[in-house]
Protein backbone atom coordinates (compact mmCIF):
# COMPACT_ATOMS: atom_id res chain seq x y z
CA UNK A 1 0.00 0.00 0.00
CA UNK A 2 1.29 3.47 -0.91
CA UNK A 3 0.28 6.83 0.51
CA UNK A 4 -0.97 9.88 -1.30
CA UNK A 5 1.74 12.57 -1.38
CA UNK A 6 -0.94 15.25 -0.93
CA UNK A 7 -3.21 14.00 1.86
CA UNK A 8 -1.45 10.91 3.22
CA UNK A 9 -4.38 8.60 2.48
CA UNK A 10 -3.64 4.93 1.86
CA UNK A 11 -3.63 4.36 -1.92
CA UNK A 12 -3.57 0.95 -3.48
CA UNK A 13 -1.46 1.03 -6.64
CA UNK A 14 -2.66 -0.85 -9.72
CA UNK A 15 -2.04 -4.61 -9.67
CA UNK A 16 0.19 -4.50 -12.71
CA UNK A 17 1.47 -0.94 -12.76
CA UNK A 18 3.04 0.78 -15.71
CA UNK A 19 5.38 3.73 -15.36
CA UNK A 20 3.44 6.91 -16.06
CA UNK A 21 0.09 5.29 -15.27
CA UNK A 22 -2.43 7.63 -13.68
CA UNK A 23 -4.71 6.92 -10.76
CA UNK A 24 -6.84 8.97 -8.41
CA UNK A 25 -6.56 9.34 -4.62
CA UNK A 26 -9.81 8.11 -3.05
CA UNK A 27 -9.75 10.85 -0.37
CA UNK A 28 -8.60 14.12 -1.93
CA UNK A 29 -9.15 13.23 -5.58
CA UNK A 30 -5.59 14.16 -6.52
CA UNK A 31 -4.46 12.66 -9.80
CA UNK A 32 -1.39 10.53 -9.09
CA UNK A 33 1.23 9.16 -11.42
CA UNK A 34 3.28 6.01 -11.08
CA UNK A 35 6.81 7.46 -11.08
CA UNK A 36 8.75 4.23 -10.72
CA UNK A 37 8.03 0.52 -10.45
CA UNK A 38 10.47 -1.16 -8.11
CA UNK A 39 9.40 -0.10 -5.62
CA UNK A 40 6.20 1.59 -6.78
CA UNK A 41 6.50 5.32 -6.13
CA UNK A 42 3.54 7.65 -6.60
CA UNK A 43 3.77 11.36 -7.26
CA UNK A 44 1.39 14.16 -8.07
CA UNK A 45 0.52 14.13 -11.74
CA UNK A 46 1.00 17.44 -13.52
CA UNK A 47 -2.30 19.27 -13.61
CA UNK A 48 -3.74 21.61 -16.19
CA UNK A 49 -4.39 24.88 -14.36
CA UNK A 50 -7.92 26.22 -14.35
CA UNK A 51 -8.69 29.91 -14.26
CA UNK A 52 -11.00 30.45 -11.30
CA UNK A 53 -11.50 34.13 -12.00
CA UNK A 54 -8.28 35.22 -10.37
CA UNK B 1 -42.14 0.45 18.15
CA UNK B 2 -40.99 3.53 20.02
CA UNK B 3 -43.94 5.88 20.56
CA UNK B 4 -43.00 9.48 19.87
CA UNK B 5 -44.88 12.77 19.88
CA UNK B 6 -43.91 16.21 18.65
CA UNK B 7 -44.74 19.32 20.66
CA UNK B 8 -44.78 22.21 18.21
CA UNK B 9 -45.13 20.58 14.81
CA UNK B 10 -46.25 23.44 12.60
CA UNK B 11 -42.87 25.13 12.11
CA UNK B 12 -40.16 24.20 9.65
CA UNK B 13 -38.06 22.14 12.09
CA UNK B 14 -41.16 20.41 13.46
CA UNK B 15 -42.34 19.60 9.94
CA UNK B 16 -38.98 18.23 8.96
CA UNK B 17 -38.89 16.11 12.11
CA UNK B 18 -42.38 14.81 11.36
CA UNK B 19 -41.29 13.88 7.82
CA UNK B 20 -38.31 11.95 9.17
CA UNK B 21 -40.14 10.20 11.98
CA UNK B 22 -43.04 9.12 9.74
CA UNK B 23 -40.48 7.23 7.68
CA UNK B 24 -38.51 5.89 10.63
CA UNK B 25 -38.93 2.11 10.85
CA UNK B 26 -38.55 1.97 14.64
CA UNK B 27 -40.88 4.85 15.54
CA UNK B 28 -44.60 5.48 15.61
CA UNK B 29 -45.69 9.13 15.61
CA UNK B 30 -48.60 9.38 18.04
CA UNK B 31 -49.37 13.09 18.33
CA UNK B 32 -48.27 16.41 16.86
CA UNK B 33 -49.28 19.71 18.44
CA UNK B 34 -50.05 23.19 17.22
CA UNK B 35 -52.07 25.62 19.29
CA UNK B 36 -52.95 27.66 16.20
CA UNK B 37 -53.88 24.77 13.92
CA UNK B 38 -55.59 22.36 16.33
CA UNK B 39 -57.88 19.98 14.47
CA UNK B 40 -56.29 20.61 11.08
CA UNK B 41 -54.53 17.93 9.07
CA UNK B 42 -50.74 18.36 9.24
CA UNK B 43 -50.64 18.46 5.44
CA UNK B 44 -52.23 21.92 5.58
CA UNK B 45 -48.87 23.39 6.61
CA UNK B 46 -46.60 20.56 5.47
CA UNK B 47 -47.89 19.84 1.95
CA UNK B 48 -44.94 17.53 1.27
CA UNK B 49 -46.60 15.09 3.70
CA UNK B 50 -49.74 14.64 1.59
CA UNK B 51 -50.51 10.95 1.49
CA UNK B 52 -47.92 10.18 4.16
CA UNK B 53 -50.21 10.64 7.16
CA UNK B 54 -53.70 11.56 8.24
CA UNK B 55 -52.48 13.01 11.54
CA UNK B 56 -54.17 16.17 12.78
CA UNK B 57 -52.66 18.74 15.09
CA UNK B 58 -53.75 18.65 18.72
CA UNK B 59 -53.20 21.06 21.63
CA UNK B 60 -50.28 20.78 24.02
CA UNK B 61 -52.65 20.00 26.89
CA UNK B 62 -54.05 17.06 24.90
CA UNK B 63 -50.69 15.26 24.79
CA UNK B 64 -50.74 11.77 26.28
CA UNK B 65 -47.77 9.78 27.62
CA UNK B 66 -45.26 8.51 25.07
CA UNK B 67 -41.73 7.09 25.01
CA UNK B 68 -39.96 10.10 23.51
CA UNK B 69 -41.27 13.64 23.32
CA UNK B 70 -39.66 16.00 20.81
CA UNK B 71 -39.94 19.72 21.54
CA UNK B 72 -39.94 22.13 18.56
CA UNK B 73 -41.38 25.11 20.37
CA UNK B 74 -40.74 28.85 20.24
CA UNK B 75 -37.90 30.05 22.42
CA UNK B 76 -38.81 30.04 26.11
CA UNK B 77 -41.75 27.61 25.83
CA UNK B 78 -39.75 24.45 26.58
CA UNK B 79 -38.42 25.79 29.87
CA UNK B 80 -41.81 27.28 30.80
CA UNK B 81 -43.65 23.96 30.35
CA UNK B 82 -40.87 21.52 31.16
CA UNK B 83 -42.57 20.06 34.26
CA UNK B 84 -45.62 19.06 32.16
CA UNK B 85 -43.37 17.48 29.56
CA UNK B 86 -41.36 15.54 32.15
CA UNK B 87 -44.62 13.94 33.33
CA UNK B 88 -45.43 12.81 29.78
CA UNK B 89 -42.23 11.10 28.66
CA UNK B 90 -39.15 9.53 30.21
CA UNK B 91 -37.00 10.92 27.40
CA UNK B 92 -37.18 14.39 25.88
CA UNK B 93 -35.33 15.77 22.86
CA UNK B 94 -35.53 19.56 22.67
CA UNK B 95 -34.71 21.18 19.31
CA UNK B 96 -34.94 24.66 20.84
CA UNK B 97 -32.35 26.80 22.56
CA UNK B 98 -33.63 26.77 26.14
CA UNK B 99 -31.36 24.07 27.53
CA UNK B 100 -28.29 24.20 25.29
CA UNK B 101 -26.04 26.19 27.61
CA UNK B 102 -24.99 24.42 30.79
CA UNK B 103 -23.88 27.52 32.67
CA UNK B 104 -26.71 29.81 33.90
CA UNK B 105 -24.33 32.79 33.73
CA UNK B 106 -23.66 32.06 30.05
CA UNK B 107 -27.42 31.91 29.45
CA UNK B 108 -27.83 35.28 31.16
CA UNK B 109 -25.07 36.73 29.00
CA UNK B 110 -26.30 35.47 25.64
CA UNK B 111 -30.06 35.56 26.18
CA UNK B 112 -30.19 38.68 28.33
CA UNK B 113 -32.21 37.26 31.20
CA UNK B 114 -31.84 34.68 33.97
CA UNK B 115 -32.61 31.09 33.03
CA UNK B 116 -36.04 30.16 34.45
CA UNK B 117 -34.97 26.62 35.42
CA UNK B 118 -31.20 26.69 35.99
CA UNK B 119 -31.29 23.54 38.12
CA UNK B 120 -32.19 21.51 35.02
CA UNK B 121 -29.36 22.69 32.77
CA UNK B 122 -26.87 20.08 33.93
CA UNK B 123 -29.33 17.26 33.25
CA UNK B 124 -29.47 18.02 29.54
CA UNK B 125 -26.97 16.40 27.20
CA UNK B 126 -25.92 18.48 24.19
CA UNK B 127 -27.37 16.67 21.19
CA UNK B 128 -24.49 16.63 18.73
CA UNK B 129 -23.59 12.92 18.46
CA UNK B 130 -20.11 13.61 17.05
CA UNK B 131 -19.25 15.32 20.34
CA UNK B 132 -21.47 13.54 22.86
CA UNK B 133 -22.18 10.05 21.54
CA UNK B 134 -21.34 8.27 24.80
CA UNK B 135 -23.46 10.55 27.00
CA UNK B 136 -26.38 10.36 24.57
CA UNK B 137 -26.73 6.60 24.92
CA UNK B 138 -28.17 6.94 28.44
CA UNK B 139 -29.52 10.47 28.16
CA UNK B 140 -33.04 11.21 29.35
CA UNK B 141 -32.92 14.90 28.37
CA UNK B 142 -31.27 16.12 25.19
CA UNK B 143 -30.81 19.66 23.89
CA UNK B 144 -29.98 19.67 20.19
CA UNK B 145 -27.35 22.12 19.02
CA UNK B 146 -28.22 25.23 17.04
CA UNK B 147 -27.64 25.10 13.30
CA UNK B 148 -24.84 27.70 13.18
CA UNK B 149 -23.24 26.19 16.28
CA UNK B 150 -23.36 22.75 14.67
CA UNK B 151 -21.62 23.95 11.51
CA UNK B 152 -19.04 25.88 13.54
CA UNK B 153 -18.33 23.18 16.10
CA UNK B 154 -17.88 20.44 13.51
CA UNK B 155 -15.50 22.70 11.60
CA UNK B 156 -13.43 23.81 14.58
CA UNK B 157 -13.52 21.11 17.20
CA UNK B 158 -10.71 18.94 15.73
CA UNK B 159 -8.31 21.90 15.75
CA UNK B 160 -9.17 22.70 19.36
CA UNK B 161 -8.94 19.08 20.49
CA UNK B 162 -5.43 18.82 19.14
CA UNK B 163 -4.40 22.13 20.72
CA UNK B 164 -3.48 23.61 17.34
CA UNK B 165 -5.97 26.49 17.34
CA UNK B 166 -5.46 29.76 19.16
CA UNK B 167 -8.47 31.74 17.94
CA UNK B 168 -11.06 31.76 15.19
CA UNK B 169 -13.23 34.19 13.27
CA UNK B 170 -16.39 32.53 11.94
CA UNK B 171 -18.56 33.99 9.21
CA UNK B 172 -21.74 32.07 8.43
CA UNK B 173 -24.02 32.58 5.46
CA UNK B 174 -27.51 31.37 6.22
CA UNK B 175 -30.70 30.64 4.33
CA UNK B 176 -34.11 32.12 5.10
CA UNK B 177 -35.61 29.00 6.74
CA UNK B 178 -33.23 29.59 9.65
CA UNK B 179 -35.50 32.46 10.68
CA UNK B 180 -38.43 30.07 11.14
CA UNK B 181 -41.93 29.91 9.72
CA UNK B 182 -43.25 33.05 11.41
CA UNK B 183 -43.62 36.05 9.13
CA UNK B 184 -41.46 39.10 9.89
CA UNK B 185 -40.57 42.31 8.09
CA UNK B 186 -37.28 40.69 7.13
CA UNK B 187 -39.03 37.70 5.53
CA UNK B 188 -41.18 39.86 3.25
CA UNK B 189 -40.27 38.88 -0.33
CA UNK B 190 -39.07 42.30 -1.53
CA UNK B 191 -36.79 42.47 1.50
CA UNK B 192 -35.54 38.89 1.54
CA UNK B 193 -35.18 38.12 -2.15
CA UNK B 194 -31.63 38.76 -3.33
CA UNK B 195 -30.56 39.61 0.21
CA UNK B 196 -26.94 39.71 1.29
CA UNK B 197 -27.62 41.19 4.70
CA UNK B 198 -25.34 41.14 7.72
CA UNK B 199 -27.91 40.58 10.42
CA UNK B 200 -25.65 39.80 13.36
CA UNK B 201 -22.04 40.97 12.96
CA UNK B 202 -21.45 40.44 16.70
CA UNK B 203 -23.35 39.09 19.68
CA UNK B 204 -25.09 36.11 18.02
CA UNK B 205 -26.47 33.74 20.65
CA UNK B 206 -24.88 30.71 19.08
CA UNK B 207 -21.47 32.14 20.02
CA UNK B 208 -22.04 31.00 23.61
CA UNK B 209 -22.77 27.48 22.44
CA UNK B 210 -19.68 27.40 20.23
CA UNK B 211 -17.47 28.62 23.07
CA UNK B 212 -19.01 26.01 25.36
CA UNK B 213 -18.43 23.21 22.83
CA UNK B 214 -14.84 24.20 22.22
CA UNK B 215 -14.11 24.77 25.91
CA UNK B 216 -14.76 21.11 26.67
CA UNK B 217 -12.14 20.27 24.04
CA UNK B 218 -9.64 22.84 25.24
CA UNK B 219 -9.93 21.67 28.84
CA UNK B 220 -8.32 18.46 27.63
CA UNK B 221 -5.79 20.16 25.37
CA UNK B 222 -5.00 22.99 27.79
CA UNK B 223 -5.70 25.80 25.32
CA UNK B 224 -8.17 28.70 25.10
CA UNK B 225 -11.37 29.24 23.13
CA UNK B 226 -11.31 32.71 21.62
CA UNK B 227 -14.04 32.74 19.01
CA UNK B 228 -15.64 35.58 17.06
CA UNK B 229 -18.85 35.02 15.10
CA UNK B 230 -20.77 36.93 12.43
CA UNK B 231 -23.85 35.92 10.45
CA UNK B 232 -25.07 37.01 7.03
CA UNK B 233 -28.46 36.24 5.47
CA UNK B 234 -28.18 35.16 1.84
CA UNK B 235 -30.65 34.29 -0.91
CA UNK B 236 -31.10 30.62 -0.14
CA UNK B 237 -33.96 28.73 1.55
CA UNK B 238 -32.04 25.97 3.30
CA UNK B 239 -28.40 25.89 4.21
CA UNK B 240 -25.52 27.16 6.28
CA UNK B 241 -21.99 27.76 5.06
CA UNK B 242 -19.49 28.54 7.82
CA UNK B 243 -16.17 30.04 6.75
CA UNK B 244 -13.87 29.80 9.74
CA UNK B 245 -10.56 31.66 9.80
CA UNK B 246 -8.53 29.78 12.39
CA UNK B 247 -5.25 31.16 13.70
CA UNK B 248 -2.98 28.34 14.75
CA UNK B 249 -0.03 28.04 17.08
CA UNK B 250 2.21 26.76 14.29
CA UNK B 251 2.42 26.77 10.51
CA UNK B 252 0.48 23.79 9.18
CA UNK B 253 0.22 22.11 5.81
CA UNK B 254 -2.68 20.33 4.13
CA UNK B 255 -1.27 16.90 4.90
CA UNK B 256 -1.24 17.66 8.63
CA UNK B 257 -4.82 18.89 8.41
CA UNK B 258 -5.89 15.78 6.57
CA UNK B 259 -4.50 13.74 9.45
CA UNK B 260 -6.35 15.86 12.06
CA UNK B 261 -9.71 15.74 10.28
CA UNK B 262 -9.41 12.13 9.20
CA UNK B 263 -8.78 11.13 12.81
CA UNK B 264 -11.81 13.14 13.97
CA UNK B 265 -14.30 12.14 11.29
CA UNK B 266 -12.93 9.10 9.47
CA UNK B 267 -15.73 6.82 10.69
CA UNK B 268 -18.47 9.38 11.33
CA UNK B 269 -21.57 8.54 9.28
CA UNK B 270 -22.64 12.16 8.73
CA UNK B 271 -19.44 14.20 8.52
CA UNK B 272 -17.58 14.09 5.22
CA UNK B 273 -14.23 15.67 4.45
CA UNK B 274 -14.67 17.57 1.19
CA UNK B 275 -11.46 18.82 -0.33
CA UNK B 276 -11.35 17.89 -3.96
CA UNK B 277 -8.42 18.72 -6.19
CA UNK B 278 -10.43 19.23 -9.34
CA UNK B 279 -13.89 19.88 -10.66
CA UNK B 280 -16.37 22.56 -9.62
CA UNK B 281 -17.36 21.02 -6.26
CA UNK B 282 -14.01 21.31 -4.47
CA UNK B 283 -15.33 22.74 -1.21
CA UNK B 284 -18.38 22.17 1.00
CA UNK B 285 -21.52 23.63 -0.56
CA UNK B 286 -24.88 23.68 1.27
CA UNK B 287 -26.78 23.54 -2.01
CA UNK B 288 -25.79 19.89 -2.43
CA UNK B 289 -26.89 19.02 1.10
CA UNK B 290 -30.55 20.09 1.07
CA UNK B 291 -32.60 17.40 2.77
CA UNK B 292 -29.57 15.40 3.90
CA UNK B 293 -28.10 14.95 7.35
CA UNK B 294 -24.52 15.49 6.23
CA UNK B 295 -22.13 18.15 7.38
CA UNK B 296 -19.36 18.55 4.81
CA UNK B 297 -16.08 19.94 6.15
CA UNK B 298 -13.14 21.18 4.09
CA UNK B 299 -9.99 23.17 4.78
CA UNK B 300 -7.06 24.98 3.24
CA UNK B 301 -3.87 26.38 4.70
CA UNK B 302 -2.79 29.92 3.98
CA UNK B 303 0.80 29.40 2.83
CA UNK B 304 1.81 32.88 4.02
CA UNK B 305 0.57 32.83 7.60
CA UNK B 306 -0.60 30.72 10.52
CA UNK B 307 -4.16 30.91 9.21
CA UNK B 308 -6.22 27.89 8.27
CA UNK B 309 -9.56 28.36 6.53
CA UNK B 310 -12.05 25.68 7.52
CA UNK B 311 -15.35 25.47 5.65
CA UNK B 312 -18.41 23.57 6.74
CA UNK B 313 -21.80 23.25 5.14
CA UNK B 314 -25.09 21.69 6.18
CA UNK B 315 -28.86 21.89 5.85
CA UNK B 316 -30.01 23.94 8.85
CA UNK B 317 -33.31 22.04 9.09
CA UNK B 318 -31.59 18.65 8.91
CA UNK B 319 -28.12 18.36 10.45
CA UNK B 320 -28.81 21.72 12.11
CA UNK B 321 -32.15 20.65 13.66
CA UNK B 322 -34.44 17.70 12.85
CA UNK B 323 -31.83 15.37 11.34
CA UNK B 324 -29.58 15.89 14.33
CA UNK B 325 -32.53 15.09 16.64
CA UNK B 326 -33.21 11.83 14.79
CA UNK B 327 -29.49 10.98 14.86
CA UNK B 328 -29.52 11.54 18.64
CA UNK B 329 -32.71 9.45 18.90
CA UNK B 330 -30.97 6.60 17.07
CA UNK B 331 -27.94 6.79 19.37
CA UNK B 332 -30.20 6.88 22.45
CA UNK B 333 -31.94 3.68 21.32
CA UNK B 334 -28.87 1.90 19.94
CA UNK B 335 -30.39 1.90 16.45
CA UNK B 336 -28.12 2.03 13.40
CA UNK B 337 -27.24 5.73 13.30
CA UNK B 338 -28.20 6.18 9.64
CA UNK B 339 -31.73 4.87 10.13
CA UNK B 340 -34.26 7.31 8.73
CA UNK B 341 -31.48 9.58 7.51
CA UNK B 342 -30.30 7.74 4.41
CA UNK B 343 -31.13 10.45 1.84
CA UNK B 344 -27.98 11.44 -0.06
CA UNK B 345 -29.34 14.60 -1.63
CA UNK B 346 -30.07 15.78 -5.14
CA UNK B 347 -27.83 16.80 -7.98
CA UNK B 348 -28.52 19.07 -9.64
CA UNK B 349 -30.60 20.70 -6.92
Amino acid sequence: MNTCPVCDAAVRPPDDPVEGELLECPDCGCELEVLSLDPVVLGEAPEAEEDWGE
Amino acid sequence: MIRVSIAGGSGYAGGELLRLMLGHPAAEVCQVTSERLTGKFVRNVHPNLRGATLLKFCRLDELTPCDVLFLCLPHGESSRRIDDFLRLAPRIVDLGADFRLRDPAAYQRWYGRPHPRPELLERFVHGLPELHRVELRDAELVACAGCNATASLLALRPLWETGLAESAVIEVKVGSSEAGAAVTKGSHHPERSGALRSYKPTGHRHTGEIVQGLATATDAAGGGAEVHFSATAVDMVRGVLATCHVFTSQRLDDKALWRVYRRAYGIEPFVRIVKERSGIHRCPDPKLLAGTNYCDVGFECDPDSNRVVVLSALDNLMKGAAGQAVHAFNVMHEIDERTGLEFDGLHPA
